[in-house]
C-alpha cells in the first residue's frame, strides 16, 4: 500500500493552488461572475480524462478550488453532472462550450450553467426562476421542466459525494490556514494573540479535522477512481466528515480573528458561506451518517 | 497512490492471518487490555511466539533480531492483531521506545546485549522519564545521576511507569549536571531493575488496578557503560524516544480502536437502535477510518523521510477522545445493563480517561501543533 500523492499529483496541485491564487486572490471583486471558464478549459481541467488522468486528480484540484473559493460551476459540472454525459456532450464540456449541474431535492444550480440533469437522466437548458442560495457564487433555482433530453450516462453518487468533500477539505484548509496567518500577526496585551492557548488549541483541533477529512477525502477518491466496492460508504463517511470540519473550521477561524472576522470587508465570511453551502447541498451529514450505519449494521 | 497491498504485503498478510489462526485460541482473544497485558502468563507465551515467527520487531535490522521489513508490515501486523482481537507483544517499551533508541543511539555492544531479549519477551523494560514534578514538563526531572568514577549514582523517584514491577531494565532521563542549562544537563541511562537501590511500588489507579508503578532509585550504582548517547545529551536522546512512541504508536492506538469499535458494532446490531444512536456509532466509525487512512498518509511520509510527521500527534489526540466518547457510547447502547457491568466496556470506559493524559497530555500535544506544525508563538 502507498497512500500517498505522486510527484505528478504533488505538482498538479501546486500548479493549481499558484494558478487560483494569481486570478482569484483573497482581494479580488468578491461581487465578480468571472469564472475564467476557458482558461479552465485550456488548462485541461475541464477534461483530466484527455491528460489520462482521474478522479483522484479531479478531487485534488476540487481541493484546490475550494482552498480559493473558486466562483465557477467546476463541481457541478465536473464533479457531479459528467458522469451522465456521452462522449460527445464530455468533449463540449472540455472545449469549455457547456456547464452542467444536477437537480438535487428539486432545487437545482440553475445560474451560471447551460444544462440541468433531472429526473433520473434527463438534460434540460437550464431555464427556471432563480433563487439565491447561502452561497451567492452558487445561485439555486425552480427548473422548468422543458425540452428535455435523455442522457446516455449513469448517476455516480459516491463521485459526487466525493468532489463536495474534496472542495470542503480545502475551505477547511483555507480557514485554517487564515486563522494561523491572523494568530501570528494580530497583536493585543503586547503578544501575538497565537501565543494564548486559548487561541492557539482551537486552531490545532482545526487542523486534526483538517487532517483527519484529507485522509477520508484521498481514500473515498481513490475507491471512487478504482471503482472499489467501499466508494459508497467512503464517500459518505468522507463528506459528512469534511463538511463538518470545514463549517467548523470556519467558525473557529471567525472566532479567532475576533471582530475583524464578522465583517463583511474580511474574505472569511466567503468561505464560511461556500462551507454551509457544502454542507447543505444533498444529504446532509446527519443522513449521511445513518447511511453508514445502515451499511454497517445489517 | 495504491490502497491495495503489494503482492509481497498480500502474502505476509495471508501468511499472518494463517498463522495467528493456528497459533491463538478463542478464549485468548478479545481481553480488555489493562492489567491483563502482563498479569495472564499466556501474554507472554504469546509474545515468544511471534518473536519465534519472526513477528516481533519487524522493522528492526536483521542483524539485531529484527525482519528489516518495510513499515507497511509493522502496520498489517499491527490491523491483523487488532482483527483477531489479540493481546500485543508484552515488551511494549523495549519495542517501541527502548529498542528503536538503542538502535538510534546505542553502542555496538549495548544493541548486540540488548536488542534481542526484547524482541524474544526474555526481557521487559520499562520508562523512566515522569516524575512527580515533572509529567509534561520532561525536562524539569529532578532524579540525579551522579558521575562516581565508573558508575553514575542515581537518586530519585519515578512515577507512571508502565510494566516496572516485572521489568529488568528501565531507560531513565536524570539529571547529571545540576549547573548546566536547561536541555543539556540531563542524562540517559539503562538501568537494571535487579540492581540494589531499586524500589518498585504498584500505583493503583481509578479503575482499581495497578498498570503503573512509582519507581525508587536510592544509590543505584549504573555503570557508565549503559549510559545512552553523551553525559549532558539525554533531553535529545529522549526525543527519539518520544518520536518513535508517536511514530509507531499510531497504528497502535488505532488497531485498539478497531478492536473496541468491531465490539461496538457487535453490541449495536444484537439491539434495536434509535437514528441517534445509529448515527453516533457511524460517527465513531468514520473517525476511525479517518485515523486510520491518517496512519496511511503518515507512514508514506515516514518511509520516504524516516523521521515520523507532525500527523502522529493528532493521532494520539484524536484516537483517546474518541475512545473515551466510544466507551460511554457503548454504555449507553446498553442501556440499564450499563451500570450494572462491572466487565469489559465499565473498564474501558474507567480506562479511557487516562488515554487523554498519558504519552502526552491532550494540552500538550495541542501546543506542540500549535508551535511546531502551525508555526504559531510559544505559548511559554
Amino acid at each position: 500500500m502507498d497512500f500517498a500523492l505522486s510527484e505528478e499529483q504533488l505538482e498538479l496541485k501546486q500548479a493549481a493552488r499558484d494558478w487560483l491564487a494569481d486570478r482569484f486572490p483573497l482581494d479580488r471583486d468578491w461581487e465578480s461572475t468571472e469564472d475564467r471558464w476557458a482558461e479552465l478549459a485550456e488548462l485541461g481541467w475541464l477534461d483530466v480524462a484527455e491528460a489520462g488522468l482521474g478522479f483522484v486528480e479531479e478531487a485534488l484540484l476540487l481541493e484546490e478550488l475550494g482552498y480559493a473559493c473558486y466562483p465557477g460551476p467546476y463541481i457541478a459540472t465536473v464533479g457531479f453532472a459528467l458522469p451522465w454525459l456521452s462522449a460527445e456532450q464530455r468533449a463540449r464540456v472540455g472545449a469549455g462550450e457547456e456547464r452542467w449541474s444536477v437537480d438535487v431535492d428539486g432545487v437545482p444550480w440553475l445560474g451560471s450553467v447551460d444544462f440541468v440533469v433531472s429526473d433520473g437522466g434527463t438534460a434540460y437548458p437550464a431555464r427556471g426562476q432563480e433563487v439565491a442560495s447561502v452561497d451567492p457564487s452558487r445561485p439555486m433555482g425552480r427548473l422548468e421542466k422543458a425540452d428535455g433530453e435523455p442522457l446516455a450516462g449513469n448517476r455516480n453518487l459516491p463521485r459526487a459525494r466525493t468532489a463536495s468533500a474534496a472542495e470542503a477539505l480545502g475551505v477547511a484548509q483555507r480557514a485554517l490556514d487564515l486563522g494561523i496567518e491572523h494568530a501570528k500577526t494580530r497583536l493585543q496585551f503586547g503578544k501575538p494573540i497565537g501565543t494564548y492557548q486559548a487561541v492557539s488549541h482551537p486552531l490545532a483541533q482545526t487542523y486534526t479535522d483538517v487532517e483527519l477529512a484529507r485522509s477520508l477525502v484521498y481514500w473515498a477518491a481513490w475507491c471512487v477512481a478504482e471503482g472499489d466496492e467501499r466508494a459508497p460508504i467512503a464517500a459518505a463517511a468522507a463528506t459528512a466528515f469534511a463538511t463538518e470540519a470545514a463549517v467548523a473550521a470556519c467558525e473557529r477561524s471567525i472566532q479567532a480573528h475576533g471582530g475583524i472576522g464578522f465583517t463583511w470587508e474580511h474574505p472569511l465570511h466567503r468561505f464560511y458561506k461556500r462551507a454551509l453551502w457544502l454542507e447543505g447541498f444533498g444529504a446532509r451529514p446527519a443522513e449521511l451518517r445513518l447511511e453508514v450505519a445502515n451499511a454497517l449494521l445489517e | 497512490m495504491d490502497l491495495r497491498d503489494t503482492p509481497a504485503e498480500a502474502e505476509f498478510r495471508e501468511e499472518l492471518r494463517a498463522w495467528i489462526d493456528a497459533n491463538l485460541p478463542a478464549e485468548k482473544r478479545g481481553g480488555r487490555g489493562g492489567a491483563q497485558r502482563f498479569e495472564d502468563p499466556f501474554v507472554r507465551e504469546w509474545s515468544r511466539k511471534l518473536y519465534e515467527a519472526g513477528y516481533a520487531g519487524l522493522t528492526w535490522p536483521k542483524e539485531y533480531g529484527g525482519a528489516g521489513a518495510p513499515y507497511s508490515f509493522q502496520a498489517i501486523l499491527y490491523e491483523e492483531l487488532a482483527a483477531a482481537q489479540a493481546a500485543a507483544h508484552v515488551g511494549v517499551i523495549g519495542l517501541g521506545m527502548a529498542g528503536p533508541t538503542i538502535i538510534a543511539h546505542g553502542t555496538e555492544e549495548q544493541k548486540a546485549r540488548y536488542l534481542r531479549p526484547i524482541l524474544a519477551a526474555d526481557e521487559i523494560w520499562c520508562q523512566g522519564f515522569s516524575e512527580p514534578d515533572a509529567g509534561s514538563d520532561l525536562a524539569a526531572v529532578r532524579t540525579r545521576a551522579e558521575r562516581r568514577g565508573d558508575v553514575y549514582a542515581v537518586n530519585g523517584q519515578k512515577v507512571w511507569s508502565s510494566f516496572a514491577h516485572i521489568a529488568d531494565f528501565c531507560i531513565l532521563v536524570a539529571r547529571s549536571d545540576p549547573g548546566a542549562p536547561r536541555y543539556r544537563n540531563l542524562t540517559y541511562l539503562i538501568v537494571d531493575m535487579h540492581a540494589s537501590g531499586v524500589e518498585v511500588r504498584p500505583l493503583r489507579q481509578l479503575t482499581g488496578e495497578a498498570e503503573f508503578n512509582e519507581i525508587f532509585f536510592s544509590d543505584v550504582e549504573v555503570p557508565v557503560e549503559n549510559r545512552l548517547g553523551d553525559e549532558g545529551e539525554g533531553w535529545q536522546v529522549a526525543m527519539t524516544t518520544l518520536l518513535h512512541e508517536r511514530a509507531t504508536l499510531g497504528f497502535a492506538f488505532t488497531a485498539t480502536l478497531d478492536a473496541t469499535v468491531g465490539r461496538l458494532l457487535e453490541e449495536a446490531r444484537e439491539r434495536e437502535l434509535g437514528p441517534r444512536l445509529r448515527e453516533a456509532v457511524a460517527r465513531e466509525w468514520i473517525e476511525l477510518q479517518a485515523l486510520r487512512y491518517t496512519n496511511y498518509r503518515a507512514l508514506g511520509a515516514y518511509e520516504r523521510t524516516g523521521v515520523p510527521g507532525p500527523e502522529g500527534s493528532a493521532v494520539k489526540l484524536r484516537w483517546s477522545e474518541a475512545n473515551q466518547r466510544l466507551t460511554k457510547l457503548a454504555r449507553e447502547l446498553l442501556g440499564p445493563e450499563g451500570i450494572l457491568d462491572d466487565g469489559w466496556w465499565n473498564h474501558q470506559q474507567l480506562r479511557s480517561r487516562g488515554n487523554t493524559i498519558e504519552a502526552g497530555t491532550s494540552e500538550v500535544l495541542r501546543n506542540i501543533i500549535a508551535e511546531r506544525v502551525l508555526g504559531l508563538p510559544r505559548s511559554r
